[in-house]
């Protein structure tokens, strides 16, 4: 036996870059629902961070293969749970632009009534959880305050609190009535107060900055080649909003602004988030001034929507369209194509790339899912920042894991 | 055609650069609301997503999925098909890119090299299809557990699966 084995052992700090691993596990208060990062830590600094996700997946896609195009909504209300009718918008887009239908203007103001309450809920969680993972507690109760006055909203208007599943193919569940309209407004009553406290707490806070400003620095050439859209995007410099660019339900006759700034740290993505969610609130006051009134599901002659029941008891048509969507195995024939749309969610490019086979069934439904895809620029712009800027980036990019692992 | 057909379609600059970079026979298209589509196979495929995003300025991968056609009604083409969304954010513009592979072994060539965000959808394409991507950087499972033998979202895996989540090996305590 030779004596080198008894010899000391060389340090290995002395010799390399030391690294030791962090599990930032699927169980943590900080990463908003499961998602687990391997952290390659030099001291405090991160070298390497590697995600491991997969913790939520369900397998909606293949649900969507098996349930037809208006029991999938509740499906799809559960991806994106922080802002549900925004997907729900997405999906009937899809849906609508696959057979070929126009809605009505009052449906088309509606679903834009409510996509905006969306981006506003979804905004005021995004930044609020920001600022309470830095400690920020009172600005995260701010938020969430008004967030309850949008429930209230969505509860008036469908019955459900969190996941309404209130569009159908080619019109919505129910009308909005007076009742929810008030509650739109008592909402937009709320917001510049709320808007004027995270100011007032957040904006010129030391501690806040220094902990967001100029960490986790995305470019603008960066953004484009990792697929980044959205707030994220725009916080880069890259000045593309699917409301302007691609133009869907009557953003054309809606006057309001799209933010961007060009810094592409957290701070930017933070005062994006918060500036949209006032030009939301123009959207939403303009949208109220202008909502027609007149039918809000397309007419019979269209095939898709479900008439209601005094047209079913009392027209022949009406009957027999009833019978035939509700029926399995019958209803009028869908495309045998294939189609892509998306909308501007508060995440980013919320699409669908739906394939149709001529049933009620769709063959495929493939989510464009936003926090998925940035979720894998995380690594990216982690480098080289420390562990406690883990955190912050984290809360910038509003990952979230049903739309994350679907 | 009267020239004011020809400067409505959105997508004719486009058609003339392809045309000019590859020539004829590379690639078929179609249109169905307001996409457009170009078909390609998988030899010609790395060739035209490096002429769309050099010289015709589609920056931006939107998207990237697949679809399995098994048992589609009048299906004529491969099994497998691969999309690819491209926007060019300048113009702007957006088309689909759609590229068919085949059982056994379905394999394609990277998108990564031309647009680092394929990265994780590649991924789950393979994970989900197990349709491989030559010249991936990292290609493994990104949803499923790394064990997972089959392919979730084919059309001949069951809806609920095969009694995965109830096969799991049970430790006890001596053996972990």
């Amino acid at each position: 036996m030779s004596t080198e084995l008894l010899d000391e052992p060389e340090l290995e700090s002395e010799s390399k870059e030391a690294t030791w691993t962090l599990n930032f596990g699927p169980q943590h208060p900080a990463t908003h629902t499961t998602l687990r990062l391997i952290l390659e830590l030099d001291g405090e600094r991160v070298v390497k961070a590697t995600p491991d996700i997969g913790y939520l997946h369900s397998g909606f896609e293949k649900l969507g293969e098996h349930l037809n195009f208006n029991q999938y909504v509740t499906v799809v209300d559960r991806k994106n749970y922080i802002s549900p009718p925004m997907n729900e918008v997405a999906w009937h887009h899809a849906v609508e632009k696959l057979l070929d239908i126009e809605l009505t203007p009052r449906c088309a103001y509606i679903r834009v009534i409510i996509s905006e309450l969306a981006r506003m809920s979804d905004h005021l969680l995004c930044t609020g959880a920001a600022a309470l993972d830095l400690g920020a507690f009172t600005a995260f109760l701010f938020a969430f305050n008004l967030r309850e006055q949008i429930y209230d909203v969505y509860e008036e208007m469908s019955g459900y609190r969190f996941h309404p599943g209130y569009t159908r193919v080619g019109g919505l569940l129910y009308d909005m009535s007076d009742r929810v309209l008030d509650r739109v407004h008592a909402v937009l009553k709320s917001f510049p107060k709320v808007y004027s406290d995270m100011e007032k707490l957040l904006f010129r806070n030391r501690i806040f900055l220094d902990r967001v400003r100029g960490v986790g620095v995305l470019s603008k050439a960066d953004a484009i080649a990792y697929s980044c859209t959205g707030p994220i995007a725009r916080a880069s410099g890259v000045t593309y909003d699917l409301r302007k660019d691609e133009p869907y339900l009557v953003y054309p006759e809606l006057d309001f602004e799209v933010p961007f700034t060009d810094q592409g740290d957290c701070w930017a993505r933070f005062i994006v988030r918060m500036e949209e969610m006032r030009q939301s609130h123009r959207i939403l006051e303009q949208a109220l001034k202008k909502l027609p009134s007149g039918p809000v599901d397309v007419p019979i002659a269209e095939k898709f929507a479900l008439p209601d029941k005094l047209t079913t008891y009392n027209s022949m048509e009406g009957l027999i369209q009833h019978f035939e969507l509700i029926m399995p195995n019958r209803g009028p024939e869908t495309p045998h194509d294939e189609v892509y749309a998306a909308v501007e969610s508060p995440n980013g490019e919320l699409g669908y790339y739906l394939v149709a086979d001529g049933s009620q069934t769709a063959w495929r439904v493939r989510t464009r899912p936003p926090s998925f895809i940035h979720f894998s620029v995380f690594p990216h712009i982690i480098k080289d920042y420390l562990l406690a800027d883990v955190v912050a980036v984290l809360g910038s990019l509003n990952i979230i894991a049903a739309e994350l692992d679907r | 055609m009267t020239t004011a057909a020809i400067s409505a379609d959105p997508h004719s600059a486009t058609l003339a650069t392809l045309a000019r970079a590859l020539g004829d026979g590379v690639y078929s298209t179609s249109r169905f609301r307001d996409n457009l589509r170009l078909f390609v196979p998988p030899s010609r495929l790395a060739e035209l997503l490096k002429v769309l995003e050099s010289q015709c300025g589609f920056n931006l991968l939107s998207e990237l999925g697949a679809t399995d056609y098994l048992g589609y009604p009048g299906r004529t083409r491969a099994r497998f098909e691969v999309h690819y969304v491209l926007k060019n954010l300048e113009a702007p513009e957006c088309l689909v890119v759609k590229c068919g592979v085949d059982d056994p072994d379905p394999a394609l060539p990277t998108a990564v090299t031309i647009w680092p965000g394929a990265d994780w959808m590649e991924r789950e394409v393979f994970d989900m299809f197990g349709i491989r991507f030559q010249g991936h950087p990292d290609l493994r499972r990104i949803l499923m557990p790394e064990e997972f033998a089959a392919y979730p979202l084919r059309k001949d895996y069951p809806l609920r699966g095969r009694g995965e989540r109830h096969n799991f090996p049970r430790l006890s305590r001596g053996d972990s």
